[in-house]
């Protein structure tokens, strides 16, 4: 599996709370999930994450295990995440509805064309090329459909 | 030896394995998206309606008529699936299903990052979102990775104003943020028979603010005999030496007073160095410190007294409300001036009922000071209930001085 996006770089330890704050939570309209991600962090950044890559840092997604923040980002149309860790539950959660993630430590600068292959385990930024930490098989096969929806779908 | 996490999930740390899930639980908030996307799945019924939970709290009653739509088609989803349901009112969905429910040596999932809560009573207890939640609705099954293992070794009691309150934010500085992301962590040593069962949840209920999967005690015979209230016949798990990934240790003697400064749990400070903080509202609630024993040490301090600022208590349950009015705590509380809400998270998340405004200041017995989340602008200094209730009674960030 292999994403292309031009990076979005953040810092550490950001919370579900930033990337989509609890009062717009309370709706089945996924449309406004995008609107008003990471609004309150910083109210353009929302435009700049079409095709994008997040480069984050550590503990990427900690707090509420609210899924609507992975669907607000892969919404806001973001194809993948890379931070050195990530909270357990965003982690799942982002599996679980497509999103795929990369666990790496790569430095980052707005704009560079960042690549990632994820069966391969590599992650390539300005030419250089990292490991990333590998996923499981049932991660890859989950990604690979689109989400634990579809890859259950497809079992059954 | 295996961790107590190894030995409920039945296998070695780093494994991955596919489980029974004993209890599996949403709320109003996590419930909606757990509903729909169980539908996606294209499955008509729920595998084990009489494992699966869903309970009413984030927003109880319904703020406006957005909210009260997809609570109402929560709601028949829960009835008509034949589903554990608990509406408005009844409490936070980890109080509930600590009154009386959860059991040790159970796998449980909840639709919620504090699920690790239950912990407390010797479960592996775990958060999950809401697509997961569906899976495990639609099949009574989930996969888990079995997590390294963090030992907190606690010696001594608790002692002058400190609870366990304290103790939870301690840890959570000591071991930061995300020291315990991809681990869970066990409260073991000499120190434990001394905590309550209440205080045991509050400490389990912080694990989650170090990243941990779950944080765990061993069911002992405090355990067993507030099981018995609920007439649960249980045996007691014995700690054996396990290999730890790492080791901490608490004095618990030591511990005082302490509060998290806004925006991060694991920047905390002793109260003293804090005394003086102007605020504007007081909170005392949630599935950290709504509990009886929670209301009841508050309403010890501020009895006879007049608080100074809009303070707010939020039981956790109808069970904490029914037994403080029962006991004329409740009593106490309204005649301090404190303003009581329905049981729930009340202003926890930031959704009503006590939202902060621009450059507010709240001290909270949460277990979040996230920026924003309880109102846009506002600040949420975290503090146990005895630094609460001193300082409601002066206006300003206070130490309890002992008086508990
Ligand atoms: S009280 Fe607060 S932290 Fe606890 S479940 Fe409710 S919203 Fe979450």
């Amino acid at each position: 599996m292999k994403i292309e996006g031009h990076a979005v770089c953040l810092p550490a330890d950001i919370d579900t709370d930033q990337i989509i704050a609890g009062r717009y939570l309370r709706t089945k309209d996924r449309s406004i999930w995008k609107r008003h991600v990471f609004e309150d962090l910083d109210p353009d950044l929302a435009e700049k994450l079409h095709e994008a890559v997040i480069v984050a840092g550590k503990n990427f997604g900690c707090g509420s295990s609210r899924e609507q923040a992975p669907v607000a980002l892969k919404e806001a149309g973001v194809r993948a995440i890379v931070a050195p860790s990530f909270a357990r539950i965003f982690f799942r959660n982002a599996i679980n509805i497509g999103l795929p993630l990369a666990e790496a430590e790569i430095p980052c600068s707005d704009g560079d064309m960042v690549e990632i292959d994820l069966t391969a385990g590599l992650i390539t930024v300005s030419g250089i090329s990292r490991d990333i930490r590998p996923l499981s098989p049932r991660m890859l096969q989950m990604l690979a459909a689109g989400g634990l929806v579809s890859h259950w779908r497809q079992k059954r | 030896m295996p961790t107590l996490s190894e030995r409920i999930l039945a296998g070695g740390a780093g494994e991955y394995v596919d489980r029974e899930v004993d209890r599996a639980y949403v709320h109003d908030g996590t419930g909606v998206l757990t509903y729909e996307t169980f539908r996606a799945l294209g499955v008509t019924e729920v595998s084990h309606p009489s494992r699966a939970y869903v309970l009413f709290d984030h927003i109880v009653p319904a703020n406006n008529s957005t909210t009260a739509d997809l609570q109402h088609e929560l709601r028949h989803f829960a009835r008509s699936s034949g589903l554990q349901f608990s509406d408005i009112g009844g409490g936070i969905c980890h109080q509930l299903m600590g009154e009386g429910i959860a059991l040790p040596g159970e796998i449980i999932a909840g639709a919620d990052s504090h699920t690790c809560t239950l912990g407390a009573f010797g479960a592996f207890a775990t958060g999950v979102g809401a697509t997961d939640m569906a899976a495990i609705f639609a099949s009574g099954m989930t996969w888990f990775r079995i997590p390294d293992t963090i030992g907190l070794f606690l010696s001594g009691t608790l002692s002058g104003g400190a609870e366990a309150k304290d103790l939870a934010l301690t840890y959570v500085a000591r071991l930061g943020m995300d020291g315990a992301t991809y681990h869970a962590l066990e409260f073991i040593g000499d120190g434990v028979s001394s905590l309550s069962m209440d205080s045991r949840m509050t400490i389990c209920n912080l694990a989650v603010e170090t990243g941990a999967k779950t944080g765990v005690f061993y069911a002992d015979e405090v355990t067993r005999a507030y099981l018995l209230s609920y007439h649960h016949e249980t045996a007691v798990q014995d700690p054996p030496d396990c290999a730890y990934s790492q080791e901490y240790t608490f004095d618990l003697e030591a511990i005082e007073p302490v509060i998290a400064v806004p925006p991060r749990v694991d920047t905390v400070r002793p109260v003293d160095e804090m005394t003086g903080i102007p605020l504007d509202q007081v909170f005392v609630g949630t599935c950290t410190n709504g509990r009886y024993e929670d209301l009841f040490r508050f309403a010890s301090i501020v009895r006879g007294k007049k608080v100074k600022i809009r303070t707010i208590i939020g039981p956790a349950s109808k069970n904490v409300l029914r037994k403080a009015a029962e006991t004329g705590v409740l009593s106490d509380l309204i005649t301090a001036g404190c303003t009581v809400l329905p049981p729930g998270c009340g202003p926890c998340l930031g959704a009503h009922m006590g939202v902060i405004g621009e450059g507010e200041v709240c001290l909270s017995t949460s277990n979040r000071n996230f920026r924003n989340r309880m109102g846009v602008g506002g600040e949420i200094y975290l503090s146990s209930v005895a630094t609460a209730a001193a300082s409601a009674l002066k206006g300003e960030i206070t130490a309890p001085g002992g008086v508990v």
